[in-house]
């Protein structure tokens, strides 16, 4: 059976979903996630759809059943890369995907997941060495 | 013009079916967000086909209308039917668990949609969509 790489990047999970996804593949891409956010202790988990032409009910719950189960783990969801078509879809369709981060692009959902998981990018770890902090963390 | 006809029944059957709709929104030249909503509008009703009656069949269809070209599907199934319509097509209704999104949202994503339902005998929804959306 196909399956959906999810990758380890440093405290967080990367997933990119390049298929058109069927039923069962999106509920064993929730099963798999959870899992290893499980086994990780990933603090975050970033799935990018930018190559995702449909998300319909479906889709979008599993995409809800993510966030809300990672949360209960102690990581958040960042849905990155919808495309505009997509976007303007889900709103007439009547999902609002609550309780899922959304960012632009994977730069900028990286960025939001440091920022709610309260952890520094290396960048700002070197930085912190070197001066005193700014009030980034106020 | 051109008619096509599909047999559903098992879940895999789903993405090649959203792949001849595309092939045919591409065809009459419908824009982008307009094949998004009738695609997501189809992958909705495909869905309760399989899940309430498992399976059915689809007709493709290109129409025109005073010059302007646009899409048909008919889903029929032969399932339990839908008692009430009416709470069927509120948001946020649904006999199975979901978000009872299906049938509301295809409605309000396409231009057209008909239902038809007899208990015991089964179900037919039509939807149209026009190239230009309107």
């Amino acid at each position: 059976m196909d399956r959906i790489p999810i990758l380890k990047m440093g405290p967080f999970l990367l997933v990119t979903i390049q298929v058109d996804l069927y039923d069962r593949l999106a509920l064993s891409l929730e099963n798999d996630l959870i899992n290893m956010v499980s086994k990780t202790g990933a603090r975050g988990v970033l799935i990018d759809i930018s190559a995702v032409n449909i998300v319909d009910s479906f889709m979008g719950r599993i995409l809800g059943n993510i966030a809300s189960m990672s949360r209960i783990m102690d990581a958040e969801t960042v849905v990155v890369g919808m495309q505009p078509a997509v976007a303007i879809t889900l709103v007439e369709l009547g999902l609002t995907l609550q309780g899922v981060h959304t960012a632009l692009n994977v730069e900028k959902g990286m960025d939001l997941l440091y920022d709610k998981s309260d952890l520094l990018t290396d960048e700002q770890n070197n930085q912190e060495d070197t001066e005193e902090p700014d009030d980034y963390n106020d | 013009m051109t008619k096509d006809t599909m047999q559903i029944v098992r879940e895999q059957d789903v993405v090649p079916f959203r792949n001849r709709v595309r092939e045919l929104a591409t065809k009459i030249g419908m824009s982008l967000v307009n094949q998004t909503k009738l695609i997501t509008a189809a992958s909705e009703l495909v869905r309760n086909m399989l899940k309430y009656a498992s399976g059915g069949k689809i007709t493709l269809e290109v129409i025109s209308k005073t010059g302007q070209s646009g899409i048909r599907l008919t889903f029929a199934d032969n399932g339990p039917g839908i008692e009430n319509i009416p709470q069927a097509m509120q948001d946020g209704f649904s006999t199975g668990r979901s978000l009872g999104l299906g049938l509301p949202g295809a409605k309000r994503l396409v231009n057209e949609f008909d239902i038809k339902s007899v208990v015991g005998q089964g179900t037919t929804v039509t939807v149209t969509h026009w190239k230009n959306g309107r």
